[in-house]
């Protein structure tokens, strides 16, 4: 069956392995899609530049918070302007087309490319990825 | 009648009850491989109404009430049909108590700007309910807060319902306006408007109701409800989008200063100010929507042909269908009544552990159309502690096979993310 919610997205819903809190984060910044109520509170402990750790805690489909656990897969241990590239990247891949070598560096959260199919879904799958870009651009938003 | 009706007219002439698979054929969008359970959102539009829209711009085309020539004689002619036809389907005394809106949205807005902004002040109480769609509850926050008016809120009970005693309750001294819907658009309970509007007549309160989600799937007759004013949209009732319409008492709407003003709902203009037209086109300013009233008129027909037996029978039947289905699929839970007889052809529900826009987007894996959201009703969302919910509302043109599908994909939403039940 031809279906967007594969294993990779059901999984990382249902076991989530960054959602939970994160008590000595230093960057913390909510995002919030009124129109659905999808609500994520982004974490992160950025050091010299780096991303050292991050969680996420927050409510909302399966997409917002899927992809959100997977970003946070792939940023943490990653530099600040790494981090802000891919997430440039995924947000291009959803709403444009991004090269082969570009989707290599998106590794699993290249799995949710097929939402670009479905406009109504698609602020839901870059919710947590432009929480992840305000808050490494403007740390002085953090809550 | 137009020819382009003609499947359902041949069926009922056979005396046959009108199954799904002859009414079908009459609405060009149906198709086997769309389940279309949407319909308290916008409903599917039958051959006729189409056609009847087509007609108007290719041979009726003027600006109605203006022209002096034929043509625009015609589509006056049509458009005031229509009102006639409106004000037969509701039971009106006077076509004139048949104002042309947009939709159920404007109609309400026009009773908040043009009657509650001019008739009330600080002491005076308006009254609404929690559960009701936001076009029936912001215009009325609005009147409120501008007047200084005060705004009351009946809670339902957990099935939807209001008591005649709870509306007595909270009709405080005071309310001059009581708003309430005949049927919520999330639970589809149906509230006792004819009790509600006696009650509220005796307190000395104008009574509104919303029939968005009632006129089109029940007979509404206004002079037996006693309503001061209904409110309802053309295309939740087969006709196009862009037509609604408020009924009002004459009385009430004569006294009413103009809604919107401009074109064509003047007596005279000077620079000085202007007074107004007669009913109803005090009411319709600007060029109107002719081709909608046409296509509205010819969902009237539908419905007047295929009759209130038949469309109320088949309908109580899918909800019944759907219900008792849903009520066998664990995680499952409707909100409302138990009972399918309660719900009006409206079943929202929840998946545990599925959010509701996950829910929709499977669904439309299946190529079945459900709603998923606060279905523009976050207080009463609120009040029955849901963030959100998914919504399958029928129409008498869905049949068994299409619930069937939707109880299938119901069943294995779980198991498409990835529980292991």
């Amino acid at each position: 069956m031809n279906t967007f919610y594969n294993e990779i997205l059901t999984d990382h819903n249902l076991h989530p392995g960054n959602k939970h809190d994160l008590p000595d984060a230093n960057y913390i910044l909510e995002g919030v899609n009124p129109s659905c109520g999808d609500d994520i509170i982004l974490k992160l402990r950025v050091e010299d530049g780096m991303v050292k750790d991050g969680a996420y805690t927050g409510d909302g489909c399966a997409i917002s918070q899927a992809s959100a656990d997977i970003m946070l897969d792939l940023v943490i241990g990653k530099s600040v302007q790494e981090a802000e590239e891919l997430s440039e990247i995924f947000v291009r891949m959803i709403t444009g087309s991004i090269s082969g070598e570009e989707a290599e560096r998106l590794e699993e959260a290249g799995a949710l490319q097929d939402i670009s199919h479905m406009p109504s879904r698609v602020k839901c799958a870059v919710l947590g990825w432009h929480t992840l870009d305000e808050i490494l651009r403007h740390p002085e938003k953090t809550v | 009648m137009t020819e382009n009706c003609r499947n359902t007219e041949k069926q009922m002439q056979r005396g046959g009850s009108c199954p799904a698979e002859a009414v079908r054929k009459d609405f060009p969008i149906l198709t086997e491989r769309t389940a279309y359970l949407d319909n308290a959102a916008t409903t599917q539009k039958p051959r006729c109404v189409i056609e009847a829209v087509k007609r108007f711009y290719e041979e009726e085309n003027a600006n109605p009430l203006r022209g002096l020539y034929e043509l625009s004689a015609a589509a006056t002619q049509e458009y005031e049909d229509a009102r006639e036809a409106v004000q037969g389907f509701i039971g009106a005394s006077f076509p004139e108590e048949i104002i042309f809106t947009r939709n159920t949205t404007e109609s309400l807005n026009l009773i908040a700007y043009s009657w509650a902004l001019n008739n009330l002040g600080p002491g005076d109480g308006i009254l609404t309910s929690v559960e009701e769609h936001h076009s029936n509850l912001l215009p009325w926050q609005m009147a409120a807060k501008k007047t200084g008016a005060s705004l009351y809120y009946l809670e339902p009970d957990r099935e939807g319902r209001i008591s005649g005693e709870a509306f007595r309750a909270a009709l405080k001294p005071g309310t001059k306006l009581a708003a309430v819907t005949q049927v919520s658009n999330v639970l589809g309970a149906e509230n006792d408007i004819r009790l509600f509007a006696e009650i509220a007549h005796e307190a000395g309160a104008v009574f509104v109701c919303d029939g968005a989600q009632s006129v089109p799937h029940m007979k509404v007759d206004v002079r037996e409800l006693d309503v001061d004013f209904l409110a309802f949209s053309g295309h939740k009732m087969l006709g196009p989008m862009g037509i609604g319409v408020l009924y009002g008492k004459k009385a009430l709407l004569e006294e009413m200063d103009p809604f919107l003003r401009g074109g064509e709902m003047i007596r005279s203009v000077s620079l000085d100010g202007a007074s107004w037209a007669q009913l109803p086109a005090k009411f319709e300013a600007g060029t109107v929507n002719a081709a909608g009233a046409a296509g509205l008129h010819a969902a009237i027909r539908y419905y007047e042909k295929l009759g209130w037996d038949r469309i109320t029978e088949a309908e109580r039947e899918l909800t019944r269908y759907a219900i008792e289905g849903m009520k066998k699929i664990p995680f499952v839970k409707i909100l409302g009544s138990p009972d399918p007889e309660r719900h009006n052809a409206i079943v929202t529900f929840t998946v545990e552990g599925v959010h509701p826009h996950d829910i929709a987007a499977i669904m439309d894996e299946d190529h079945i159309c459900v709603r998923a959201g606060h279905h523009c009703a976050q207080p009463l969302m609120n009040f029955l502690g849901v963030s959100s919910s998914a919504r399958a509302s029928f129409a008498f043109y869905n049949t068994k096979e299409e619930i069937d599908r939707f109880l299938v994909c119901l069943g294995s939403l779980r198991r498409r993310m990835g529980y292991e039940d």
